[in-house]
């Protein structure tokens, strides 16, 4: 089935054509990987899906459900089963980790706190940093921010997890446990969209990786496929510059 | 230069200084109220509400305090409207009221821009983090950035207050009887023209010096915590 179906998506930041007409498709349980570079329009097609960029024209379907029908459908009741991660983290910095993790779902899903802790308790011990319950975010690396800020996703349960480049703020020997988390994840069958420049997390991770150019996505395939042989020009161009590097 | 008039209008002083810094209070906590809304307004998407909020701030950091002053004390009877004698001061400070719906309308446009400042300078992605968790926006702005903007608009919020009993001053002008409408008093029961004009002077300048002081020390206290 198809979690996520983008039908002749458009924006425009004012004049600026950023995304043309894309369509796009995510089944539930696939790891879709988007890679480009930088102003190609990736991280702003993955903002359009929960609508914190506001789509200039075309359609999103959650689930079935148009997420641009306001008549019909709340938007902030979509976003709690799209989970999402930010470059920068975003962690509530006057918060400490289990309120960070907490808040929405008894917020939102009416949990009562000993439930909500439970739960955050539990998905603390899976990214590894239970320990740091009581800590605030000025008090961790940047790799335990994007830990505990993937945790405070996944106690809301979300259908699907849109990674904006995750590791990409990071320090390089903290990037290992950020996309550890991200592979067991993926292990276990969620759905995720993943903009991303680790090359090599998107080839031996994703099911589907998808190359965006200038507002079009260029080339989509496996990424056995993508990576040994990219048809478009400008897919061949922009590999052998990013796989040079490594 | 002779102060013993002190020992017969010491009253004077200590009362006027009550009601000078309840009148700044005042002023500030509805201050406070107006500048919320009009800061949201600000904030906000809708071009009606932030031409309201544009319009109100613009208009009344635009035009003099005293004018301001005068159309509520003025303007308002002449439009039906009585002033109710403010609860716990009794009859005989003056219209307390009026200069308190002066002095906040005033300051709520000073406060509406601290607000907007100290929102403003929290981090977007607080925001959008807060809502990609499907938070309503009112949710997010209560829960997560107006807590971390607070830390801003502190230090801020006390100059205003300082600000605003310096100003308050010219309340004596409709017969409030505050810290500077008893000074003038005891300058005209005594023929000492000049001596209470100290007095008030230096009592104004503890009160504002020790404000100030004292956010210095709150500022502190935030920078560690």
């Amino acid at each position: 089935m198809s979690m996520i179906k983008v039908k002749k998506l458009n924006k425009y930041f004012g004049d600026l054509h950023v995304l043309k007409n894309i369509d796009l498709n995510v089944e539930a349980g696939e790891v879709v990987s988007v890679i480009g570079p930088s102003g190609s329009g990736k991280s702003t097609l993955l903002r359009c899906l929960n609508r914190l960029e506001e789509p200039s024209s075309g359609d999103i379907i959650f689930e079935g459900i148009s997420v641009m029908d306001d008549e019909h459908h709340d938007i902030n009741e979509l976003r709690q089963k799209m989970g999402m991660v930010f470059q920068q983290f975003n962690l509530f910095n006057h918060m400490n980790v289990m309120e960070n993790i907490t808040l929405a779902p008894i917020k939102l899903k009416n949990m009562d706190k000993d439930q909500a802790k439970k739960v955050a308790e539990d998905l603390l011990k899976k990214v590894g940093l239970l320990d740091k319950a009581e800590a605030y975010p000025a008090q961790l690396s940047g790799g335990q921010k994007q830990r505990i800020a993937i945790a405070r996703a996944l106690a809301m349960s979300p259908d699907v997890m849109l990674f904006d480049e995750p590791t990409s703020a990071l320090d390089p020997e903290m990037v290992g446990d950020v996309l550890k988390v991200m592979k067991d994840l993926a292990a276990e069958g969620m759905t995720m969209v993943i903009v991303t420049h680790e090359m090599s997390f998107a080839r031996d991770v994703a099911d589907r990786v998808i190359i965006m150019d200038e507002g079009n996505i260029i080339e989509e395939g496996n990424p056995k496929q993508i990576f040994n042989a990219p048809k478009h020009p400008r897919a061949k161009d922009f590999l052998s510059r990013v796989l040079n590097l490594f | 230069m002779d102060f013993s008039f002190l020992l017969d209008y010491k009253n004077f002083f200590i009362n006027g200084t009550q009601i000078t810094v309840l009148l700044a209070f005042f002023a500030v906590l509805f201050g406070i109220g107006i500048g919320i809304v009009l800061a949201m307004f600000k904030i906000s998407n809708n071009k009606f509400l932030k031409g309201i909020a544009s319009v109100y701030i613009e208009f009344i950091r635009g035009t003099p305090l005293l004018v301001q002053l005068f159309i509520i004390y003025y303007g308002l009877p002449y439009l039906g409207v009585e002033f109710p004698d403010f609860p716990l001061l009794g009859q005989n400070v003056g219209d307390f009221m009026a200069g308190v719906i002066a002095m906040s309308i005033n300051s709520g446009a000073y406060v509406a821009e601290i607000f907007r400042a100290g929102i403003q300078a929290v981090d977007k992605g607080q925001m959008e983090a807060a809502r990609s968790l499907g938070m309503p926006y009112l949710m997010s702005m209560k829960k997560i950035i107006l807590p971390q903007a607070f830390k801003n608009i502190l230090p801020a919020l006390g100059n205003e207050f300082i600000v605003v009993i310096k100003e308050s001053a010219i309340v004596s002008i409709i017969g409030i009887h505050d810290l500077m409408y008893n000074a003038d008093t005891v300058r005209g029961n005594t023929y000492k023209p000049f001596e209470p004009l100290i007095v008030a002077a230096v009592i104004y300048f503890i009160i504002t010096f020790t404000l100030s002081k004292f956010i210095g020390l709150l500022e502190k206290r935030m920078d560690t915590a």
